[in-house]
């Protein structure tokens, strides 16, 4: 097994069989080259090599297709590549487990209703506000991912306040609480499709006006982006990430906060948001309505460089050694800004960041931004019962 | 064959050969690519300011922030022979007559001596790059026989066109048949290698810018 960041880790050498092959298969003098034997056929040897390049070693961050002079869109490619190594066997075991447990459980980890009805009692509880569960004709349905399920609870109660204070009607749904897309990571489209059409059906069934990815990159991409090509029509409901919810309701004034965190700040621009999804004025905006002192990252919004965990990467075990390295990009930048905490917006790229911070001893708390601008809403009378 | 004889070959059946192959060449790379196709994006689509494939087409022209510190030389230099070689081709007073000739389209040209020294200033410029992609370990690694063979078809037709004009090395006649033979070289080359990018590049910054644009990003 190869260590550390390498000459081999560039993205375009990353790209080598796929390009073979599209030179054998849909070139004419490649397929002359091929009849008469002259070129090199791709093997599965090789893309057992090839899986450490395609899988270990690519987030899917799409920096590389951004700085591109030629316009080669390479994480494309390499998303293709992977529909490849998927169906030929040579996905990585995490990933697999992932996938497979989303298809047959509902979520990568594992995650059933009943957790998810656990954490609605304790958010009920905890905040006195009423989880409403496949309300009907409700106007947004909320999406989880079961990072935020399992280790992030304090979304779901920061999306019941600001939805209360905004007196907007809203619902979990019982058959699609889950909003990640592991066969998206894989490069599967039939299981992307399956696990994308349980949300298509969920918000379908409860006439929804708008679904909410949460804070999730790949979930807001899975939905946004490819879940309408996915299921071949497009939805009869719009798609959007809580970002854009929560600068819509700040726009529209339904947003009332108050008081500033006191400490410098800094946000880390989850690449699936910014570079692949366009969501990158909204986070600024509410940034700047809670932060006194926030401070940019180099290289921020379309620019910015990725956790390390993204693309299925942090649920593959075998990809840990080079994601730690891959961090050190972050924490350098990181430091310069003297940041003591760093705000994020994807709970994929916050228990990346938490590890990544851990592992180099930084004493640096990662907040989601939803959960931090529930904390500054100015409390109104009925809000705790 | 004499070199007159030479110099009548690649003049005339040569020069038809190469451009015939070029041609169709061209014309098959330009089919195996488009034919592909590309699906309509279903997804609701998101509007943002400079975001579009012609934005994009653009905007790739320059380095994005950060890269012309990180990677000098190959901004700089790139920058150098492509224009270089811009002005050598088509503001050469010789090979706008050569054009004239076949399309009857005219321009007014440089100076013999700007396109002199344009050619020089063009093939250090690619020497430059050269010895870059030599030397440096990553570019080393990704650089396969194509990479080298490109450069060297490209080379050729601007080195020997000097040494024509400035009658060295060989006699002129010799000197102009080698610079037409290496063109010639350099057509037949151009559809099946990385130097279809003279055709493609445009397209492919274009698709990315669009296909991002829809998503509300400017690439």
């Amino acid at each position: 097994m190869r260590r550390g960041l390498s000459v081999l880790h560039r993205a375009i050498h990353k790209l080598e069989p796929l390009r073979r092959i599209y030179e054998q298969e849909y070139t004419l003098l490649g397929r002359l080259a091929k009849m008469v034997g002259l070129s090199k056929p791709v093997t599965d040897d090789e893309l057992e090599e090839w899986k450490e390049l395609v899988y270990n070693s690519c987030t899917l961050c799409a920096r590389c297709s951004l700085v591109c002079p030629v316009g080669n869109d390479i994480v494309y490619m390499v998303r293709k590549f992977r529909e490849g190594m998927a169906v030929s066997g040579h996905a990585p075991e995490g990933l697999i487990g992932a996938v497979t447990r989303t298809i047959e459980i509902g979520s990568p980890m594992g995650v059933r209703l009943p957790a998810v009805q656990a954490q609605m009692r304790h958010v009920q509880d905890e905040t006195g506000i009423e989880i409403p569960l496949d309300k009907e004709g409700a106007e947004y349905l909320v999406m989880l991912s079961s990072m935020e399920i399992m280790n992030f609870p304090e979304y779901l109660s920061a999306i019941a306040k600001i939805m209360k204070q905004a007196g907007k009607t809203w619902t979990l749904c019982s058959t699609a609480f889950e909003a990640t897309n592991a066969g998206i990571q894989i490069g599967v489209s039939d299981l992307a499709k399956v696990i994308v059409k349980r949300i298509v059906d969920g918000a379908e069934r409860l006439k929804v006006k708008t679904v909410i990815s949460p804070e999730c990159g790949h979930a807001y991409t899975a939905l946004r982006w490819d879940g309408a090509n996915l299921i071949g029509r497009p939805f009869t409901f719009k798609v959007l990430h809580i970002l854009e919810v929560l600068d819509e309701f700040r726009a529209q004034g339904l947003l009332k906060t108050e008081g500033f965190e006191t400490a410098k700040m800094t946000f880390h621009d989850p690449c699936q948001l910014v570079r692949r999804g366009g969501v990158i004025e909204q986070p600024r905006n509410l940034m700047k309505m809670v932060v006194k002192d926030f401070v940019e990252m180099e290289d921020p919004g379309k620019y910015n460089w990725c956790c390390g965990g993204g693309g299925g990467v942090s649920a593959n075990e075998e990809a840990e050694q080079l994601r730690l390295e891959a961090f050190k990009i972050k924490k350098r930048q990181l430091e310069n800004t003297g940041a003591k905490t760093l705000v994020t917006a994807c709970a994929n790229c916050r228990i990346t960041l938490e590890e990544g911070l851990e592992h180099n001893q930084m004493d640096i708390p990662v907040v989601g931004l939803t959960e931090m601008i529930a904390e500054h809403l100015v409390e109104t009378p009925s809000a705790k019962s | 064959m004499g070199e007159v004889e030479f110099l009548n070959w690649v003049r005339g059946s040569g020069l038809n050969i190469a451009i015939a192959v070029f041609l169709l060449g061209v014309i098959l790379r330009l089919i195996e690519i488009y034919s592909l196709g590309r699906k309509p994006d279903l997804s609701a689509p998101r509007h943002a300011a400079g975001a579009s494939g012609l934005h994009t087409v653009f905007r790739r022209s320059l380095p994005p922030p950060g890269m012309m510190k990180r990677s000098p030389v190959s901004y700089i230099g790139g920058y150098i022979f492509h224009i270089g070689l811009a002005v050598v081709v088509f503001l050469f007073a010789p090979h706008i007559k050569l054009i004239e000739n076949f399309f009857g389209l005219s321009w007014p040209g440089l100076p013999s001596q700007v396109v002199d020294l344009v050619a020089v200033i063009t093939l250090v410029a690619m020497v430059v790059v050269l010895v870059d992609r030599i030397t440096k370990p990553v570019k080393r690694f990704l650089s396969t026989f194509e990479d080298y063979f490109t450069w060297t078809v490209t080379f050729l037709p601007v080195l020997t066109g000097y040494l024509a004009v400035k009658h060295l090395l060989l006699p002129y006649t010799t000197m102009l048949a080698l610079h037409i033979l290496s063109v010639e070289i350099l057509l037949v080359v151009l559809p099946f290698t990385k130097l279809f990018h003279a055709f493609t590049v445009f397209g492919s910054r274009w698709f990315n810018g669009h296909l991002n644009a829809h998503k509300g990003v400017p690439v």
